[in-house]
């Protein structure tokens, strides 16, 4: 006679302290042990897509700034190349190595933000607070450039909303100095610390045919072991003047395209960032940062699509243009959509408080998932 | 102390009450006093400044917390199994209390002078397993009752390495009352039981590292008994909001955190009395060299409360510095590792003291 | 790296009527229309062939051409009649390095269009944000429901042109 047991549905529901966001996923467990997962979204849609239609296509860099806010630098890098090709204009190299700075700057701050959290997540309170105070000093350097501390409306279509400020060059200098003992801080206190590893290496393994098939892209692919990185593949801006690395996932400790590995990933993305900027930073052209701005932007008929590398993965918008003032249909790639489906596939066979670990390792938001 | 009571009342109820209603208001102030610490020392070590408007550097927090406690309007779940609703934080503060009877503060303030002390510390809180259980059960939430089953495994697993440890010092002593054994080690910290305790010898200098090794595992296995990090999967916050205590508010959600900082001191206690003197005194008493033999109990208390604060210290520490252990690796710490290192440093300390 | 005209002689030789034009007029990217009910074998023979090794689907998304014929239906409201409704399908080669983008056309009223879920799983998720927005059937799809409007939502689809919100949803007033 055996015994009937029946397996329990249980509901990290929209509002859960480590769910990043508004996001429900379903858990079938047995138990501890997991047997499917199913996320919901969709709880912070807020037609993005249908507003981009009615309006004009300076109006709309705001609004991309809102799909991933932790990363809205580069939501407006992406839009505003995309358009620029459409428009077919030249921008001018101040502008070029600004948006590269600032960018970079926005990729420091958002791995700050997902290390923090997955450090959280796990239970190491404590470098969560001193990673968000480091990236205090960048949004004091964004707020000091266009006077906001998130959501920026910084790169236009053809140029920029500001020029920088005269003390940028040198708090930035100030700025890197003070990061690079930070990360070896970090690497002390969590990254190689036993019981993280124990957490996360080993988890959440996802091969590289997979992680290609899915679509996945960013530290998600990186963290497998391919070296794909959207700045060396398809290099927009002026990526290709700037040497820097592409850390990829080795397996240090654990098997490679585990949960450590891409938490590795983006701690060595970080340093490779302060790379660039301190390529960049000493070398930037005089020039007028409004100099190209269209007076009224009407690209003719047509289609581009252009990606960006964003912290969370690949970024891509799809522009449809008709002529008019209007975009006729703007569809956003974004990087957390594609990464999260791969969560029921890495969940198969853990525990309860492993998708926890997982979640935190893919780095979502839910603002560019549901858009 | 019953005694002197007695002497001074006359009446055997009101002394037994009053006997009982010391180590309470120990166990409140001292839930007080260590909500506001942690929350300092967390802050600190988190380079941020923590409470600092209520009172000076913010000390009268808790009071205003436990003020805005006992306001807030007690909401049962309607599914909620109202009667283990309701006795479950009682359980769980009960078996957290009840430590204390044994507990010697001082050689004069002592609760109730039973032969057995240790033991009935390892027997009476077990209890806290039921109240666990019945607090997640009761809420009728699956997070609860994930989190109480986690909770009662941990709790009853890591009974084990104390009550070992426990054992192996009880067998160099030679006795069961923890007032004894903190007479024992008297003097000057030499004589503490970590250093071998208060015996001549080579046995002594034999003993010191196994002394360490075995404070360290009663360490350990007492902080997953009081469900703190590195053990708190059955409180943790971010995994299942908050355990089995998720459904309790106001006063009730109080007593499981009253029980809890209780916990942490009885822990802190009965180490410091088994491994670190008790409430002996390292450098001798300033009472008896000014012949002022009165003062030298409430120099007892002094040093027993501090060497229960740095203990509880550390506890704190640890709880901001490393992440947390997932429920199987837990298990495997425990089962693997712990107890049969004190195994055998139950049967090398048995060896050592033959000789 | 091959460039789009080698890909579309390709494709035409291997597939020959399924591959429909290569429309070369739009600025920056040449698009290669396909029929829409032989997308999933074009797509396997794209992924699996030593010459394409396309093994990645960057983005696919829905677009509603509004190339049909405005009318007034009997509320009053503006209603497109006929026209198309397109699947943009933007693919890449991790290893051979080469772009490539597809179009698949079909009609507005009863869409249909096959599901590249065996070929790409990325296009999971993008296929039901396509039907959730278009209305478009992914045919052989294993789960296709709403993902980012309600499940329960009847008032349409939202990101068609002629689109209007309902009055009430569920008892809750919709524009407010």
């Amino acid at each position: 006679m055996a015994l009937k047991t029946e397996t329990m549905v249980l509901n990290m529901g929209p509002q859960h302290p480590s769910t990043h966001g508004v996001l429900r996923l379903e858990l079938e467990a047995e138990g501890e042990l997991i047997l499917s997962v199913k996320p919901h979204i969709g709880y912070l849609h807020r037609c993005f897509e249908k507003h981009a239609e009615a309006m004009t296509y300076p109006q709309v860099i705001p609004y991309t700034d809102r799909l991933d806010y932790l990363a809205a630098m580069g939501n407006n890098f992406g839009y505003v190349i995309a358009v620029e090709k459409l428009l077919g204009i030249q921008i001018p190299e101040r502008v070029e190595y600004i948006r590269v700075i600032m960018a970079e700057l926005q990729r420091i701050a958002s791995h700050l933000v997902a290390i923090a959290t997955n450090g959280a997540d796990i239970g190491a309170l404590t470098p969560f607070l001193y990673l968000f105070r480091d990236r205090e000093y960048i949004l004091s350097l964004f707020e000091m450039t266009c006077g906001a501390r998130m959501l920026y409306n910084y790169m236009w279509i053809g140029g920029l909303s500001h020029d920088i400020h005269p003390d940028f060059v040198r708090k930035t200098k100030e700025f890197i100095n003070h990061f690079r003992p930070t990360v070896v801080e970090l690497n002390n206190l969590l990254t190689f610390n036993k019981i993280f590893i124990e957490r996360t290496a080993g988890i959440g393994i996802l091969p590289i045919d997979t992680a290609i098939n899915f679509g996945a892209t960013g530290p998600v692919l990186r963290g497998s072991g391919l070296a794909f990185d959207v700045r060396r593949e398809d290099p927009y801006s002026i990526y290709n003047r700037f040497e820097f690395e592409i850390p990829t996932g080795k397996g240090l400790v654990g098997t490679v395209g585990d949960c450590w590995d891409r938490y590795y990933v983006r701690v060595l993305e970080m340093e490779q960032s302060v790379r660039i900027i301190e390529q960049a930073i000493d070398n930037i052209p005089e020039g007028d940062v409004h100099s190209a701005i269209p007076k009224r932007i009407k690209p003719p008929k047509g289609t581009v699509y252009a990606r960006v590398e964003n912290p969370r993965g690949e970024l891509g918008y799809f522009i449809i243009s008709d002529g008019n003032l209007n975009p006729f249909r703007v569809k956003v790639r974004a990087p957390s959509f594609v990464n999260l489906e791969v969560m029921g596939e890495l969940c198969k066979g853990h525990l309860v408080a492993d998708v926890i670990a997982i979640l935190g390792s893919l780095d979502i938001v839910l603002g560019e998932i549901d858009r | 102390m019953y005694q002197f009571l007695y002497n001074l009342i006359g009446n055997e109820i009101l002394a037994g009450l009053l006997v009982a209603v010391v180590p309470l208001t120990i166990i409140l102030v001292f839930a007080l006093f260590g909500i506001w610490l942690e929350r300092k020392v967390s802050a600190h070590m988190q380079d941020r400044l923590g409470p600092m408007r209520t009172g000076w550097h913010g000390w009268l927090q808790t009071v205003a917390d436990l003020m805005k406690m006992l306001q807030k309007e007690d909401i049962i779940a309607t599914d909620a199994d109202k009667t283990l609703y309701n006795i479950a934080p009682v359980l769980v503060f009960s078996g957290s209390f009840a430590a204390y009877a044994v507990i010697p503060f001082s050689s004069k303030l002592l609760g109730s002078e039973v032969e057995i002390g240790i033991f009935y510390v390892l027997a009476i809180s077990s209890l806290v397993v039921a109240g666990i259980l019945m607090a997640g059960w009761s809420a009728n939430n699956k997070y609860s009752l994930l989190g109480a089953m986690r909770a009662v495994a941990q709790i009853i697993s890591y009974e084990i390495p104390t009550a070992l440890i426990v054992l192996s010092m009880v067998m160099l002593t030679g006795t069961l009352s923890l007032d004894k054994i903190s007479q024992m080690q008297t003097s000057s910290f030499w004589n503490w039981n970590i250093f071998g305790g208060a015996i001549f010898g080579l046995s002594k200098f034999l003993l010191i590292p196994f002394m360490f090794i075995g404070a360290l595992i009663i360490f350990i296995s007492t902080l997953a008994e009081v469900n703190r990090v590195p053990f708190d999967i059955p409180e943790a916050e971010s995994e299942l909001v908050a355990g089995y205590f998720t459904e309790y508010c106001g006063m009730k959600w109080g007593m499981f955190m009253l029980a809890e900082y209780g916990n942490m001191f009885a822990v802190s206690a009965i180490i410091t009395i088994l491994f670190f003197g008790g409430y002996q005194s390292p450098i001798g008493y300033f009472g008896n060299s000014i012949s002022a033999q009165w003062l030298v109990p409430f120099e007892q208390g002094f040093w027993f409360i501090a060497k229960g604060l740095t203990l509880v210290f550390v506890q704190m520490w640890l709880r901001w510095t490393l992440p947390r252990l997932r429920v199987d690796q837990l298990m495997t710490v425990c089962w693997k590792y712990l107890i049969p290192y004190a195994f055998l440093n139950l049967i090398i300390i048995g060896i050592i003291s033959l000789l | 790296m091959k460039n789009p005209e080698e890909i579309f002689e390709l494709l035409k030789n291997e597939f020959g009527e399924a591959i429909l034009s290569l429309d070369k007029e739009t600025p920056t990217e040449p698009i290669i229309s396909i029929n829409s009910l032989q997308i999933h074998k074009i797509g396997a023979f794209l992924r699996d062939s030593d010459e394409f090794k396309v093994d990645s689907l960057m983005v696919l998304s829905g677009v509603d051409d509004a190339n049909g014929t405005k009318i007034k239906d009997e509320d009053g409201v503006d209603v497109i009649n006929g026209g198309t409704l397109s699947v943009y399908y933007h693919l890449h080669s991790t290893s051979l390095k080469h772009k490539i983008t597809l179009k698949v056309s079909t009609q507005r009223e009863d869409p249909k269009v096959e599901s590249v879920y065996n070929v790409w799983r990325t296009s999971d998720w993008h296929e039901r944000e396509a039907f959730d927005m278009f209305g478009i059937i992914f045919l052989n799809h294993p789960d296709l429901r709403r993902i980012l409007m309600p499940y329960d939502w009847e008032a349409g689809y939202p990101l068609r042109k002629d689109y209007k919100n309902p009055e009430f949803y569920q008892g809750m007033k919709v524009p407010y």
